[in-house]
C-alpha cells in the first residue's frame, strides 16, 4: 500500500503551537489472518480550548485513534507508527511510567458506556480519590475525598457528600457519565478525549452531558477531542471536524464548512443520512449503500471508491489530504473530483447528500 | 442480615432433614448386609436373640419411628455404633482436630498457591510460563492423593528421612511436630486443587481484563500493579472463592479419605472409610450429617464474603 508523502496538517496557526499534534499516525493489529490497519496515516491538531470532533462510522478507526493517544492500544500485537506530541512531548514512544503520569493527569478520557466504565465494587468517591492520589500521592485521603465531593457538586450531582458513598449501580447512566467527567476534571487535564460520551444516553441527558463538557472546557481551557458518529452532537459543540473513513482522514475543516461546503462524497453521505423530523415520513431512511471495506485487505487507492457513485479511474490512486480551495487552505479533503463538479453533484433535492443514497 | 440468618437456618434444617432421610433409607433399609440386629447379635445368634434385639433397639418399629429415634440419638450424642460399640459422637470428636488441621492448613495453602500461579499464568497468557503452568496443572489434577502420598512417604519420608512418615501429632501437644507431620498431607491434598483452581482463576482474570472499568483504571493513570490487584483480581477471585468454600466443607466433613488414610491421620475421613467397611451405618450417617452441616455453614460464610467483595450482592 503506497501512502503519498506524510499528509499535511494544514498551515500551522500563526504564532500558536498546537496543544496536540498528531502526524501520520498508523495503528495496526497483527491477527491470525494478517495485519488489520485500523488507523492508516491520521494527522490533525488540537489547540488549547478547541473542540475537535472526529466523526465516522463504526470501524473507521476513530476510537483506536483516541485510545492510542492514551497508550491504551499498546500490546504485543499492536504496530504503532507516526507521531503524536502533547505540548512537544512524544506520546507514542513515551515509557510506560511517563505515560502513567500523563494518563488521567494531563490527558483525561471519557468512555462510551458509563454503565461498565466504573468499577462496580468501589464507592464513587473512592474511585475519584484513587485518581487524585495516583498523581498527587501527598494529598491525604481525607483531603482527596473533600476534593472529590467538590468535583461531584461541580458536575451537578445533588447531595454530593452522600452520593460519594454510593456504588455505581446506585447511579443512573447520565449520573455515571457525570462521575466520569468529574474524574476527568479532577486533575485539570490539558486534553480531554471523549469517546462517544453521549451515545449510550437518552437525548435529554445527552444535552446535559454536552453542557458539562462545554463547562469543563471553559473552566480548564482544555483541548477536547470528541469522538462521535452523531453529527447533531458535532453541530452542537465542535469547532473543527475531522471526518474519518476506514482508517483514514477523508476531510478536515471547520464546523461550518462541514455542513455548508463539504468536499468529500463520504461526508455528503453522512450529512444525507441524518434523520430529520421535517422530512416526509414515507420516504425510506437514507443510508450510504454498501459496507466499509475490510481493514485486513483494504482496496488500493481511495477506500471509499467501492461505495462512491462518482468513482473514476484515478481513484485507484490514494488521493492526498490537501486543500483544493484557494480561499480555505485549512479545508483538507482526500478526493480526486474537481471542486466545481463536487459542488454540482452533491446537491440532491436542494440538500447536500450522496446521490444514490436517496435512491 | 437477620433475614439472611433466619433464611439460612431454615434451609439448613430442611437440607439436613432431606440428606438424613436419604442416607437413612439407603443404609438402614435398602442395604442388604446392613440388618443392624444381626450385626449386633453376631454371627452365631439365634432367631430368638435377634428378635429380642429387634425389640430392644426398636428395629421392629415403623421406619419413621426408627428414623426419628436414630436422629435423636445422633444429635443428643447418645448414638452408639452397632457393630463396634463405641460412642459415635466421641469418636468423631476425636477425629476432628486432625481433619480440621488438614483442612485449614491445606485449604489456605492451595488457595494462596492457586492465586499466585493463576495470576502468573494470566499475566503471561500464551507465553512460555503459561504453557509450563498449564502442563503442571494437568499433572496436578491427574495425580491421585494415594499415588502422590505414596511417592512422598517413600522418597521424602522413608528414603531420605526429611519428613516424618504420616501420623498426627495434636497441636496442643507439640506445635512444631504438628506442623512437621502435616506438611506432606497438606501438600498432597493441595496439589489436587491447585491445578484446577489456578486454571479457573486464569480464565476469570482473562475475562476481567477486557472489562471497561479496567480500561478506565488504566486511563486514570494507575500503576499496572494497582490495576491488577485492585481492579482485576478483586472481581476475578469470586469464582474460586465459592469453589473453595464447597471444597473446604467437603474436607472438613471427612472428604479427604484418601489423604487421611495414606498418612494415617485418624481423622474423620479415615473414620468414614472404616465405617463403610464395617457396615457401621450410624457412624456413617453421623459423618454425613457433619458434612452437610459443614457445607451449609461454609456456604453461608462464602455468601457473606461475596457480599463484602461485591456490593451489588444483597444478603
Amino acid at each position: 500500500m503506497t501512502e503519498t508523502s506524510t499528509s499535511t496538517t494544514g498551515a500551522p496557526a500563526a504564532g500558536e503551537a498546537p496543544l496536540l499534534d498528531v502526524d501520520n499516525l498508523k495503528v495496526g493489529f497483527a491477527t491470525e489472518d494478517g495485519m488489520v490497519q485500523a488507523v492508516d496515516g491520521v494527522s490533525f491538531t488540537v489547540k488549547q480550548g478547541e473542540v475537535v470532533a472526529i466523526v465516522g462510522e463504526s470501524g473507521s478507526g476513530k476510537s483506536v485513534t483516541g485510545m492510542t493517544l492514551m497508550g491504551l492500544t499498546r500490546g504485543p500485537n499492536a504496530r504503532i507508527q507516526g507521531s503524536a506530541k502533547l505540548n512537544g512531548q512524544e506520546l507514542l514512544t513515551a515509557s510506560d511510567n511517563d505515560l502513567r503520569k500523563i494518563r488521567g493527569n494531563r490527558i483525561a478520557m471519557i468512555f462510551q458506556d458509563p454503565i461498565s466504565s466504573l468499577n462496580p465494587v468501589y464507592r464513587i468517591g473512592n474511585q475519584i480519590v484513587e485518581q487524585i492520589r495516583a498523581h498527587n500521592p501527598d494529598v491525604s485521603k481525607h483531603d482527596a475525598m473533600e476534593q472529590a465531593i467538590d468535583l461531584l457538586a461541580r458536575v451537578g450531582i445533588p447531595r454530593p457528600r452522600d452520593r460519594a458513598r454510593a456504588y455505581p449501580h446506585e447511579f443512573s447512566g447520565g449520573m455515571r457519565q457525570r462521575v466520569m467527567i468529574a474524574m476527568a476534571l479532577s486533575c485539570s487535564p490539558e486534553l480531554l478525549i471523549a469517546d462517544e460520551p453521549t451515545t449510550a444516553l437518552d437525548v435529554t441527558i445527552q444535552a446535559q452531558i454536552l453542557e458539562e463538557i462545554r463547562t469543563l472546557r471553559e473552566q480548564t481551557n482544555a483541548g477536547i477531542i470528541l469522538i462521535t458518529h452523531d453529527l447533531a452532537v458535532v453541530a452542537d459543540i465542535a469547532d473543527r471536524v475531522v471526518v474519518m473513513y476506514s482508517g483514514r482522514v477523508v476531510e478536515q475543516t471547520t464546523l461550518d464548512d462541514v455542513f455548508y461546503d463539504p468536499q468529500h462524497p463520504y461526508t455528503w453521505g453522512l450529512l444525507g443520512s441524518i434523520t430529520r423530523v421535517d422530512r416526509d415520513r414515507n420516504t425510506q431512511l437514507p443510508a450510504i449503500p454498501g459496507q466499509p471495506p475490510s481493514l485486513l485487505k483494504p482496496p488500493a487507492g481511495c477506500h471509499f471508491r467501492a461505495r462512491c457513485p462518482f468513482a473514476f479511474e484515478r481513484c485507484t490512486e490514494v488521493p492526498p489530504l490537501v486543500s483544493h480551495l484557494p480561499d480555505a487552505p485549512d479545508h483538507l479533503d482526500r478526493c480526486w473530483l474537481d471542486v466545481e463538479r463536487k459542488r454540482a453533484v452533491r446537491n440532491v433535492d436542494g440538500e447536500i447528500a450522496l446521490l444514490n443514497a436517496k435512491g | 442480615m437477620s433475614r439472611f440468618v433466619v433464611r439460612r437456618l431454615l434451609t439448613m434444617v430442611l437440607l439436613l432433614f432431606a440428606i438424613s432421610a436419604v442416607t437413612f433409607l439407603l443404609f438402614i433399609v435398602a442395604l442388604p448386609g446392613g440388618n443392624p440386629a444381626s450385626l449386633i447379635a453376631g454371627r452365631l445368634a439365634t432367631a430368638a436373640e435377634i428378635h429380642l434385639i429387634n425389640v430392644r433397639y426398636g428395629f421392629d418399629k415403623p421406619i419413621y419411628i426408627q428414623y426419628l429415634k436414630t436422629m435423636g440419638n445422633i444429635f443428643t450424642g447418645a448414638a452408639y455404633s452397632y457393630s463396634q460399640g463405641f460412642n459415635v459422637l466421641s469418636q468423631i470428636k476425636a477425629g476432628l482436630p486432625a481433619t480440621l488441621s488438614l483442612a485449614f492448613g491445606a485449604g489456605f495453602f492451595w488457595l494462596f498457591a492457586s492465586i499466585v500461579l493463576g495470576t502468573l499464568a494470566a499475566i503471561h497468557s500464551g507465553k512460555y510460563l503459561d504453557r509450563v503452568l498449564t502442563v503442571l496443572s494437568m499433572v496436578g489434577v491427574s495425580m491421585p492423593p494415594f499415588f502422590l502420598g505414596a511417592l512422598l512417604i517413600y522418597y521424602i519420608g522413608y528414603k531420605t528421612g526429611i519428613l516424618p512418615i504420616g501420623n498426627y501429632v495434636p497441636l496442643t501437644h507439640n506445635p512444631a511436630q504438628w506442623f512437621w507431620h502435616l506438611l506432606a498431607p497438606w501438600f498432597t491434598l493441595s496439589v489436587l486443587f491447585i491445578g484446577f483452581y489456578s486454571r479457573v482463576l486464569r480464565g476469570s482474570i482473562l475475562d476481567t481484563v477486557n472489562e471497561d472499568y479496567v480500561r478506565t483504571a488504566r486511563a486514570k493513570g494507575l500503576s499496572e500493579r494497582r490495576v491488577l490487584v485492585r481492579h482485576i483480581l478483586r472481581t476475578s477471585l469470586l469464582p474460586i472463592i465459592s469453589l473453595w468454600g464447597l471444597d473446604m466443607a467437603q474436607v472438613i466433613g471427612g472428604g479427604a479419605i484418601l489423604t487421611e488414610t495414606v498418612y494415617n491421620l485418624h481423622g474423620v475421613g479415615q473414620l468414614a472409610a472404616q465405617s463403610i467397611g464395617n457396615f457401621d451405618t450410624v457412624t456413617l450417617m453421623s459423618i454425613v450429617m457433619l458434612t452437610a452441616l459443614a457445607v451449609v455453614i461454609m456456604n453461608a460464610l462464602i455468601d457473606i464474603f461475596y457480599a463484602v467483595l461485591d456490593p451489588r450482592i444483597r444478603l
